[in-house]
């Protein structure tokens, strides 16, 4: 790994971090407010989407002039189109998990700042939802 | 909970898709925080780990660096520890499973127009809103 990609990952990983709590997606409250429509509704996480929107279209705009990106030779990014059943599977739950607690996983690892134990145990419960799929993978 | 101004919503989301958005023009690579999450641990099939884990320091250090300098937020997380582990669970589980969350399919996924990540987030923001109606209404509603 070259340390221009390590470091540019840092430096990514930084706005990111800083953008979670600007917007106050790391607030679970936040995001819960939003995804109550029955209730009182707040449409902040629009705004972040919208917000987001704007740079990352232009950057996959530009994309399509580039022959690779400047850090690596080539670009990985997915090509596959088809809507099948496990990404519908996997968006539901991943969908149930977040409306539960409002916690999705880049806000999960930015409450870890607060140095509370609810925030370790999310992680920890969610790694390992991640590493459960990774061994029921392998084992097929 | 406070009102919060659109301008620190749309500005914290600015950043997040400047993130994305460079992350793919330099490393030519989808910041997804799941995927990420994964390629960290050698979790996933693709994905450098030593990037990974770069991103994922940069986040949390660029959260502390926002709460601390910018903008002091306000982080109620709620849940009984059962209803924090089910929840993480399914989480963690659930984005592999669905290859991708909120900024992998929502931010990547909308901005390349991808019909996978458009019918996920449409899939997993319904799903969370018909949760969040159950747990919060669904007495009411009886």
């Amino acid at each position: 790994m070259s340390p221009s990609r390590l470091l540019s990952a840092l430096a990514c990983g930084l706005l990111f971090g800083a953008g979670l709590v600007i917007s106050d997606m790391a607030n679970p409250q936040r995001v819960l407010a939003f995804l109550d429509i029955a209730g009182a509704w707040d449409p902040s996480l629009a705004f972040v989407m919208a917000g987001a929107l704007v740079p990352s279209s232009l950057a996959y705009w530009i994309k399509r002039r580039q022959a690779r990106p400047l850090l690596d030779k080539e670009f990985h990014i997915p090509t596959s189109r088809t809507i099948d059943g496990r990404l519908v599977g996997g968006a539901v739950l991943f969908g149930l998990g977040w409306g539960l607690v409002g916690l999705c996983p880049g806000p999960a690892f930015a409450v870890l700042i607060t140095g509370r134990w609810q925030a370790a145990l999310f992680v920890g419960a969610m790694l390992t939802g991640m590493l459960v799929f990774r061994l029921v993978r392998q084992s097929r | 909970m406070s009102t919060l101004s659109p301008l620190w919503p749309l500005s914290g989301g600015l950043l997040i898709g400047l993130s994305a958005a460079l992350y793919l023009l330099l490393n030519g690579r989808i910041a997804g925080i799941s995927g990420l999450a994964a390629s960290a641990f050698g979790w996933s099939g693709g994905g450098p780990r030593t990037a990974a884990i770069a991103f994922l320091a940069g986040l949390v250090g660029g959260a502390a660096f926002a709460q601390a300098f910018i903008r002091p937020a306000e982080m109620v997380l709620t849940g009984s520890p059962a209803l924090l582990i089910l929840s993480g669970l399914l989480v963690g589980y659930g984005t592999r499973l669905g290859s991708g969350c909120t900024s992998g399919h929502g931010v990547c996924g909308l901005a390349r127009l991808s019909p996978r990540s458009i019918a996920a987030t449409l899939i997993f923001m319904g799903t969370a809103m018909a949760t969040v109606l159950i747990t919060r209404h669904g007495l009411a509603l009886v």
